[in-house]
């Protein structure tokens, strides 16, 4: 297996050639905030988190599906991209409804952490209130879109690791949201196994189980590895 | 050295950041070392709000005529005006009436369709004050200086925010103690 080497803020890294540079900042200990990337499903690049700057490139590249080169020069935490980054995550708060004192995952979410990541201590933009559904149709979970930052990480592993694609995105732009089955309440989906792993592939509290109630969801993220390992690598004990 | 003027205020919150400051318990004797409470719904008989406050801690969003009146005296009269919770900071709890667009559909929602006998919506000018269309969040209202989210802060965190200002500092809000929401 060929290796490429380079440098991430400064720090040599030598790494096999089909990696990204995601992994080969996690691999050296340098951390880049992420929230659409999930270990065992492909990468979609969606929430701009993990924009890096790549020397001789005048554009940001996500760090999530751009492949190592030799020699690349990447810089992770220049001023312009901790300004993009806190402002990825503004714009993630003010265009949904976040209520954290009320949710679920309170003390246990992803956009939680990335806000103290990137150092959000409120938001510039207005915030949108937008009017949104929450569906407890099925039995055993609920979905609540006023949380949901369309990361899709609940499409992918549904359809990538439990194989049965309940979940896809309708709509465009802004008026985007995420759809069960045909567009029907998710009780309604037969295709659904009530597996729970979107449960625990969710990063924020928009998809929950239900009888969780304030700051009570817990994800057991773990197991979506183990599952993803147990297949590639045959590895069936945990 | 002269006492720093401290305020306190309350808009369309909960009363739990005010809770949350009472909880910052013998502490607050060291505070009045430092700083005169010039107004404050827990530690002030005062009704008007003052001239030449130096720091106002502000709970709540905006939320009505009396709130909006309020915050532009204060921001008027304070040299540093903090966003005190996630009410003040997000709009929070109080905001969610925001999705139902608009004052009207909220008090017939509270007061009409939910009621369950003697359904009135409320109309008393000069007692009872107007509703926003919605509820905002202090800093799209007034300028802010310091924002400290939390649901309620804590009182460790309160005091890490405002013992800086005393020595003319001031404090960093950075990292899961200081600026975690809820
Ligand atoms: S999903 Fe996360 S950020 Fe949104 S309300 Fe819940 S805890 Fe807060
Ligand atoms: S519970 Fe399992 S099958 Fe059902 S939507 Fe979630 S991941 Fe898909
Ligand atoms: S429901 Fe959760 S996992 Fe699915 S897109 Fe929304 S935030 Fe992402
Ligand atoms: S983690 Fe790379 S774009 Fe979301």
């Amino acid at each position: 297996m060929s290796v490429r080497t380079l440098t991430i803020d400064g720090v040599d890294v030598a790494i096999a050639a089909d990696q990204t540079i995601l992994q080969a900042a996690r691999s050296a200990g340098i951390p880049i905030p992420t929230l659409c990337h999930l270990d065992g499903v492909s990468e979609v690049a969606a929430c701009r988190l993990c924009l890096v700057e790549i020397t001789g490139m005048q554009k940001l590249v996500p760090a999530c599906v751009t492949r190592v080169a030799e020699g690349m020069e990447v810089q992770t935490q220049t001023p312009k991209l901790q300004d993009y980054r806190r402002m990825v995550v503004e714009l993630l708060f003010s265009e949904g409804n976040h209520v954290c004192a009320i949710c679920v995952a309170n003390g246990n979410c992803d956009l939680q952490d990335a806000a103290i990541e990137v150092g959000m201590d409120h938001t510039r933009f207005p915030y949108q209130f937008p009017d949104r559904p929450v569906d407890i149709s099925h039995p055993q979970f609920g979905m609540d879109h006023n949380r949901c930052i369309l990361c899709t990480r609940c499409v992918r592993v549904c359809d990538e690791i439990e194989g049965a694609h309940v979940w896809d995105v309708a709509q465009r732009g802004a008026n985007c949201y995420i759809v069960s089955g045909m567009n029907q309440p998710w009780g309604a989906v037969s295709a659904c196994t009530s597996c729970g792993k979107c449960v625990d592939a969710c990063p924020t509290g928009a998809i929950f189980r239900k009888g969780e109630t304030t700051g009570e969801k817990e994800r057991d993220r773990a197991k979506l590895n183990f599952l993803v390992t147990a297949r590639e690598k045959k590895e069936w004990t945990r | 050295m002269d006492k720093i003027k401290l305020a306190t205020v309350w808009l369309a919150g909960c009363s739990g950041c005010h809770m949350s400051f009472l909880d910052l318990d013998e502490w607050l004797i060291e505070l009045v070392q430092w700083a005169e409470i010039v107004y404050s719904p827990v530690g002030s008989d005062r009704k008007d709000y003052p001239e030449n406050v130096d720091v106002c801690l502000v709970e709540g969003g905006v939320a009505n005529e009396d709130n909006k009146t309020m915050i532009l005296n204060v921001r008027q009269r304070s040299k540093i005006l903090i966003s005190f919770g996630d009410c003040a900071v997000t709009a929070n709890v109080p905001g969610m009436r925001n999705m139902l667009e608009g004052s009207e559909p909220v008090l017939r929602r509270g007061y009409s369709e939910l009621a369950d006998n003697t359904a009135q919506v409320p109309d008393e000018p000069g007692i009872v004050p107007r509703l926003l269309d919605q509820v905002l969040p202090v800093h799209q209202v007034v300028a802010v200086d310091i924002f400290m989210p939390g649901c309620p802060p804590s009182a460790d965190r309160i005091k890490a925010t405002i013992e800086p200002l005393f020595r003319g500092d001031r404090p960093q809000m950075v990292g899961r103690d200081m600026i975690k929401f809820g």
